[in-house]
């Protein structure tokens, strides 16, 4: 009997094989479950009406859990044709164990940027492992309808930015500016890494920090701390204990008036806010100075090493990195920027502000993704702890700094006293 | 000449079900934890280092330095326990025990009720009781008056382990309760009868005969809350995140090791030195129940009815 049963079943996945046989699946693992509905509406059709006979699925994970569930995956061979990539280390550590294909040979790269492609590349720049997707950029929205009534512009300078706060604070009406500290990842994330780049020289200063010539005890690495330490008084009652989705909802249910933020949260806020939405680039410190933003390499695609359909990965990866996937992309998600080099045209006039900051400000990436997170203590989620307990009040700048630097040069050689 | 007795088979038969199912997963991954804390990770590979890995935890200044703060943390987190949740819960069933109380069953349920909700419910809901923006704290303390007492409390220092551990003291109450509660209704109603006729009623009866009588549940729940505390981590995670803010002021043993063995954001999980924090913890662990058990149990006195 169980001999009859064994042979049903193997003869039914032979059946079934074979059925499936002229098409080929292509499974994505992804991260972003907020993409789901952009996939399977937008994307995978495209793709499918042009290349008969491959199938694609997009199956996500959990953000929190995606970096643990994709490498067991991959250790036990169980993983997808093709990887969503984080930017920086945790790629290339894929790479490195050979789970990730080079992909320098694909005629789409010729599309990128070398900045655009730092993020999934070997530190000597010598092998492309994944093909950019997306950056977000870092600024502020605001509620342009509050501004109007209170007669205030969109500041450009630290002066007109603090003083648009102080006169929204004497209004009263509104909370000046949302932002919790319970979460950390926004004191750090959209404070000092949103404003930062205008203080350090964006790409200048990054490098230099990676070289050993800059140090985070240096002016402009302590400058934007002393800025995040004046923001305290700008916050919601009880700021401490603020979340992130606290800090979301305080802005989209109309009730502060800024929100220091990265362009993510366009696509999210738009069918939330009954205001005009606006944004701002992050204040230089004098009217005519050279601004920097934060246009933060985020998301790229690569190919599972095992893969056993390596010819129709690739075939999805050129579409990736054409314009065409970048229009479709950009305007299914808007704050989602295209990192290809031919323009895109999008719709929502947020984003296209957030955007326009490319052509007016020089791009840098957060300052501490590359390179410098790689050892303990790691210095991104130190910038997390220090950029909180500076808004709070609890630490001075000038003594998180010397924190966060001697933590580097604990064990970053080209940071370590000489 | 003796007879040798047969060899008893069916004691490891009826034994073998069990020491397997425990063996495999339980002394397996205890064992493979600790052997895995004396390796370390090398380019493509591990290699053995012998105690290495503790002497970083211990002496490196950073390890360490997190370390004693997650232990300091853990201590304070079970010394409010044991200085709240117990008492409250001998307090609970002493009154529960009455038996002029009327509608015992149902506070009973209602108090032991927290103890089966999730922590990720409960961690929840506290954080929104709490909320300076939309919590009913706030305006619950407004109502009588005493607004100016509320703080952030979840955001700041000098309080947040506290509110956690008060939190986890609401969630957990009922188990001491429940579990005095029993050793009160077990108590024969002969001696309860006696020590009236002796003229003692009340609380001194309460301290004198009934206290004594179940001193060994109070030890039991003691080591329960000690294990319970030191491996704690769900609670602190839900509310506070991995990096267990403000400024490390919530970090307890669980997520220190939480965060060392899996990562956190850019930060790569460390196998090697989380086994090594959880080898410490169970360590600690053991100190701590062999102590008691060696110490007190031994001379808890038990009476027989």
């Amino acid at each position: 009997m169980k001999k009859i049963l064994g042979t049903a079943v193997l003869a039914g996945t032979v059946i079934s094989g074979a059925a499936w046989a002229q098409d080929v699946t292509l499974n994505i693992e992804s991260w972003r479950n907020d993409d789901i509905a952009v996939w399977q509406d937008t994307l995978i059709p495209a793709f499918e009406a042009a290349n008969p006979g491959i199938k694609v699925t997009f199956s996500p994970t959990a953000p929190a859990d995606y970096n643990a569930v994709l490498n067991s995956k991959l250790d036990a061979g169980s993983a997808g044709d093709l990887i969503t990539c984080r930017p920086f280390d945790a790629s290339l550590e894929l790479y490195d164990k050979g789970q990730l294909a080079d992909l320098t040979s694909l005629a789409s790269m010729a599309n990128f940027s070398d900045v655009a492609k730092s993020a999934w590349q070997t530190d000597d720049g010598a092998a492309t492992f994944c093909v950019p997707m997306a950056s977000v950029i870092h600024g502020f929205l605001y509620n342009a309808d509050a501004f109007a009534e209170l007669g205030i512009e969109p500041p450009a300078t630290e002066a007109e930015f603090y003083a648009a706060l102080d006169k929204i604070k004497a209004d009263g009406t509104y909370v000046p500016m949302a932002m919790g500290t319970v979460d950390q990842w926004e004191a750090a994330t959209m404070g000092y890494q949103n404003i930062g780049p205008n203080y350090w020289k964006g790409e200048e200063g990054r490098k230099a920090l990676i070289e050993g010539t800059q140090k985070l005890t240096d002016e402009p690495w302590v400058a934007p701390f002393t800025q995040l330490a004046k923001w305290k008084d700008y916050l919601g009652d009880g700021f401490e204990a603020q979340t992130y989705p606290d800090s979301q909802n305080l802005f989209t249910l109309g009730r502060a008036a800024v929100y220091p933020t990265g362009s993510w949260e366009i696509g999210v806020f738009n069918p939330q806010v009954s205001f005009k939405m606006g944004a701002f680039s992050p204040p230089v410190q004098n009217a005519g100075d050279e601004c920097y933003i934060s246009d933060h390499t985020d998301i790229a695609l690569g190919m599972n090493a095992k893969t056993a359909h390596p010819e129709e990965a690739k075939k999805l990866l050129e579409w990736v990195g054409s314009p065409e996937f970048a229009t479709l992309y950009a305007n299914a998600l808007p704050g989602f920027f295209s990192l290809n080099s031919t323009p895109v045209e999008m719709e929502d006039p947020v984003a296209r502000e957030f955007v326009s900051w490319r052509e007016k400000c020089k791009p840098t990436i957060r300052s501490t993704y590359q390179i410098l997170s790689r050892g303990t203590p790691n210095l991104e989620n130190e910038t997390w702890n220090a950029s909180a307990n500076v808004i709070r009040g609890t630490e001075t700048p000038e003594a998180a700094a010397q924190r966060l630097q001697e933590g580097l040069a604990s064990w970053y050689e080209p940071q370590k006293a000489k | 000449m003796a007879r040798r007795p047969a060899i008893r088979w069916h004691i490891a038969v009826f034994l073998a079900p069990a020491v397997l199912v425990y063996s495999a997963i339980m002394i397996l991954p205890l064992f493979s934890t600790l052997n895995l804390s004396l390796f370390t990770a090398t380019d493509g590979g591990t290699a053995f280092v012998g105690l290495q890995n503790f002497r970083t935890l211990f002496g490196d200044p950073r390890w360490s330095s997190a370390f004693w703060n997650a232990l300091g943390n853990n201590l304070w987190f079970f010394a409010v326990h044991m200085l709240v949740q117990n008492p409250i819960g001998i307090l609970l069933a002493a009154l529960l025990s009455q038996p002029a109380l009327r509608f015992s069953a149902f506070y009973r349920t209602a108090i032991f009720i927290p103890t089966i909700l999730s922590f990720v419910v409960v961690g929840f809901i506290w954080k929104l009781i709490l909320s300076p923006l939309w919590g009913i704290a706030p305006d619950l303390l407004d109502m009588v008056g005493l607004k100016s007492l509320f703080a952030p409390w979840l955001g700041r220092e000098e309080y947040a382990l506290t509110t956690l551990a008060l939190i986890s003291v609401w969630q957990f109450v009922g188990i001491p309760m429940m579990l005095i509660y029993a050793a009160l209704l077990s108590i024969p109603d002969d001696i309860i009868e006696a020590a009236e006729m002796d003229g003692i009623t009340g609380w001194s009866q309460f301290w004198r005969i009934k206290l004594p009588l179940i001193l060994p549940a109070i030890g039991i729940i003691s080591i329960l809350t000690f294990v319970g505390n030191f491996n704690a981590f769900d609670l602190i995670y839900v509310s506070q995140g991995a990096l267990a803010g403000p400024n490390f002021a919530t970090d307890i043993l669980g997520t220190f090791l939480y965060r060392t063995f899996f990562g956190f954001q850019l930060q790569l999980g460390d196998p090697h030195m989380g086994a090594t924090i959880a080898t410490a913890m169970f360590g600690i662990i053991l100190i701590g129940v062999c102590s008691y058990l060696f110490l007190i149990q031994r001379r808890l006195r038990r009476y027989q009815f």
